[in-house]
């Protein structure tokens, strides 16, 4: 059953693949702020928008 | 800071979703077929037509062309605007997309043709697995690419899942579609019997989690909120919820082999983490379903939305269910029964169709500025399609119950109840018709939804190219350059962690599998031997039908199963087979203990003949499709040595001896088998002519009953050899090493 170590080997490296990914995010500040993002993504690319979408950006 | 002008392209969304709804329809009245032979098998047409190869053409367009397709459109829409710019390259898109259509079409040919790799839902043949591997590159490098010229800095939780799927699918669709090629239209798996299942079913069960799961949660992730013009109840638990979930999913494949020949530890590893899986599914279920608390009475005035809620419900109940038939006890019951396929279209048809058609809704007025041009078309596709799911699941888990206890049945003699297997599947017909006319049902709406959309399209004027504004990302203060040149890399974490990982992975296989692989095949029970050049051919016919599809090979250790088919399945007794054939629905009786020798029940050359030339003429009632087209099409004999030596590079024990006299041992054997019915035939008064006997020699029928006599036949070999019982008095009748 030694296929048993290739995959576990093959899904260990995924997942170890993911840890990094995740601790990139982490890391990176992409959790930082929980709930903006959520809200960001319903704005339409009107022209409307223009001017909140300069706020946030000043703001960082 | 500067606010750039760019345009989303809403071309390659526009392709995609046509090809979407197109292949949907396809797939799914290619699936009403199948499910309409299964109650009139004269719909057996013709032997491209046969049940065996069209479930694989119905299973793998709906999944690779309906969801695959719709899986693009929603990534190549949502993706651009999530990140504020267009995608990295046209070309890069369009190669996506017609190479995509490109493997579908060469599915829609080969299936048919009986070309298959005979594992389920990896059907296709080894040049197109190159060719998918090739376009999904293509589309994680276009995706990547995107993700690094983005102007926000932030990823939406959906790109995750993105991100997740691709990575996940490019594993999981190599590992298990490592395959030695002979010539375009065979291969053989590079992993035998039970080694092969657990690859395979680590990737059909991972295949479900990241082909028809996490990119489906992305666009949940994204539509749900933008149709609902609200935020998604809990950002926090859509992050928490996603690394779980595919952190958890990976392990819990063996939940597909219970009771099987695989290993009891591994089997209950599977159980544990499918169990775990609720947790982060129902996360993201409720984390759906209560984006919209408060405001259900827009789902009452917005039909994307009830579309999106069937949907979320549908995927609920399939992550809640799907845990439960992990657990032994249902398993029992619901492993090779319709509980499995009501199961598996729940979240078909329910979380992925209904998802796809609220996502069309959505699209195609928004792409071509416009409304839907009948909300109330649109509300009877709502209606026609749930009620059509209902029809279909509610009598599927009604015969999965009733022929999982009919098999179980003992009478009071303690013999079995139902001893005709043909007995639990004539009883099945009238939920086999139901179940058809509820697919009947969902497929209508599906061409009301046709209908809609076209009006809607050709109503609005379509925008190629969507202008939109944001200001430029600013760079990352914190870095700053040192003059090293990796600094390049490490500034750029998707791509170095995309990089690495392949790196390690072709690294890691191209050393590992084969030295692994192959010395681990050394056979466990010394009475079994290699097929002959013969059963060899038969088995590839075996495939090629597709037989699997409808019988499985593997008796559980259950008495109930014993009792019917004799002894059952030992991991050595499949260390020959490339690729493993145990199946997963049992819509025939099992086939692991056909051949000679088995106590319980034998059935001659000359039955299997009948019984292939007319299955109804030999058991009236059953719903067989004729292999009689069998008879009359010839062993390719030149081409069987290229197959053995394949073989022999898998460390199938073939002496240079029976590569030389494979011919002789082909004649002898098919000799054997073809004068046994030749004589049968003149008992009962027909002539066979010495040109028609000819053929019937050299026919694959000859070679498909060789192998269906072999089937389980070496264990009966082992007669308990005097000095062994001594070694192992508690074993019975067996040496296992």
């Amino acid at each position: 059953m030694s296929i048993i170590f290739m995959l576990t080997g093959v899904s260990l490296l995924l997942a170890i693949g993911f840890l990094g990914a995740f601790l990139w995010a982490i890391r990176n500040g992409q959790y930082e702020d929980d709930y903006t993002p959520s809200v960001r993504m319903l704005f339409e690319d009107s022209k409307k928008e223009k001017k909140s979408n300069e706020n946030k950006n000043q703001k960082q | 800071m500067s606010v750039e002008k760019f345009y989303y392209d809403n071309s390659i969304v526009k392709k995609f979703a046509i090809v979407t709804v197109m292949w949907g329809v396809i797939g799914m009245l290619v699936g009403l077929l199948a499910a309409s032979q299964l109650v009139w098998p004269s719909l057996n047409l013709t032997s491209w037509l046969g049940f065996g190869r069209i479930r694989p053409l119905h299973t793998n367009a709906v999944i690779f062309a309906f969801v695959g397709n719709g899986i693009f459109a929603g990534v190549y829409y949502s993706l651009q605007r999530l990140l504020k710019t267009r995608m990295y390259s046209d070309v890069l898109s369009n190669i996506n997309f017609w190479g995509w259509q490109l493997i579908i079409l060469s599915a829609v040919v080969t299936l048919p043709l009986g070309i298959t790799q005979g594992k389920e839902y990896a059907e296709l043949e080894w040049w197109i697995d190159i060719m998918i591997a090739g376009i999904w590159v293509v589309f994680g490098w276009n995706m990547f690419a995107t993700i690094l010229k983005r102007r926000v800095r932030h990823l939406y939780v959906a790109i995750w899942f993105y991100i997740a799927t691709f990575v996940t699918v490019a594993v999981l669709h190599i590992v298990n579609s490592l395959a030695i090629p002979v010539g375009f239209t065979n291969s053989y798996s590079l992993f035998a019997g039970v080694q092969d299942a657990l690859v395979q079913w680590w990737y059909g069960h991972n295949a479900v989690a990241f082909f028809l799961t996490t990119p489906y949660l992305g666009l949940m992730y994204y539509f749900v909120p933008k149709a609902a013009d609200r935020p998604v109840y809990s950002y926090r638990l859509s992050i928490i919820h996603f690394w779980a979930l595919i952190f958890i999913y990976i392990w819990a494949g063996p939940h597909h082999l219970l009771y099987s020949a695989l290993p009891d530890w591994a089997q209950s590893l599977g159980v544990v983490f499918s169990v775990m899986l609720i947790a982060p599914s129902w996360g993201g279920m409720l984390n759906g379903l209560l984006t919209l608390r408060g405001a259900w009475d827009r789902v009452r005035d917005n039909v994307v939305l009830k579309f999106m809620v069937v949907a979320i419900t549908a995927y609920g109940m399939s992550t809640f269910e799907g845990p439960m038939l992990s657990l032994k006890f249902f398993n029992t019951i619901s492993h090779f029964t319709d509980w499995t396929i009501a199961h598996v279209h729940v979240g078909g048809l329910g979380w992925n169709g209904m998802l796809t058609f609220g996502m069309m809704y959505y699209l195609i007025p928004k792409m071509w500025n416009t409304k839907i041009h009948s909300i109330k078309l649109a509300n009877y596709h709502f209606w026609i399609a749930t009620a059509g799911i209902l029809l279909y699941v509610v009598p599927l888990y009604w015969a999965g119950f009733v022929q999982g206890f009919m098999w179980q049945d003992f009478n009071e003699a303690g013999s079995l109840e139902h001893k005709v297997f043909l007995d639990t599947v004539t009883k099945l017909r009238p939920f086999y018709m139901m179940r058809a006319f509820g697919g009947g049902l969902y497929i209508i709406g599906a061409l009301v939804m046709v209908y809609n959309l076209i009006k809607t399209a050709k109503a609005g004027s379509f925008l190629a190219n969507e202008e939109a504004e944001a200001p430029a990302l600013v760079k990352n203060a914190k870095v700053h350059d040192d003059g090293y040149w990796h600094r390049t890399i490490e500034r750029k974490p998707v791509r170095m962690l995309v990089l690495s990982l392949i790196v390690i992975l072709i690294g890691g296989l191209v050393e590992i599998v084969p030295t692994l692989i192959i010395k681990s095949n050394i056979p466990t029970i010394s009475s079994v031997k290699p097929y002959t050049p013969l059963e060899l051919e038969g088995r590839d016919v075996y495939i090629s039908e597709g037989c699997y599809n409808c019988h499985s090979q593997l008796v559980r250790p259950l008495r109930f199963e014993t009792e019917r088919y004799g002894e059952y399945s030992k991991a050595g007794e499949f260390v020959y087979d490339h690729p493993f054939q145990w199946g997963s629905k049992r819509t025939g009786p099992d086939l692991a203990r056909e051949g000679e020798g088995n106590p319980k029940q034998h059935r001659d050359d000359y039955w299997h003949y009948e019984h292939l030339m007319n299955p109804q003429q030999s058991n009236p009632g059953s719903i067989m499709p004729p292999y009689a087209h069998l008879r009359d099409s010839e062993v390719d004999v030149e081409g069987t040595k290229a197959k053995m030596e394949a073989m022999v590079s898998l460390g199938v024990p073939y002496t240079a001896e029976d590569l030389a006299n494979y011919k002789t041992s082909m004649d002898e054997q098919a000799t054997k088998h073809a004068d046994y019915i030749k004589q049968n035939l003149m008992n009962k008064g027909f002539e066979l002519p010495d040109a028609k006997y000819q053929t019937l020699k050299k026919s694959k029928m000859i070679a498909l009953i060789a192998y269906l006599q072999r089937l389980g036949s070496d264990i009966h070999k082992l007669e308990v050899p005097e000095e062994e019982t001594e070694a192992q008095p508690n074993d019975n009748s067996l040496t296992l090493k």
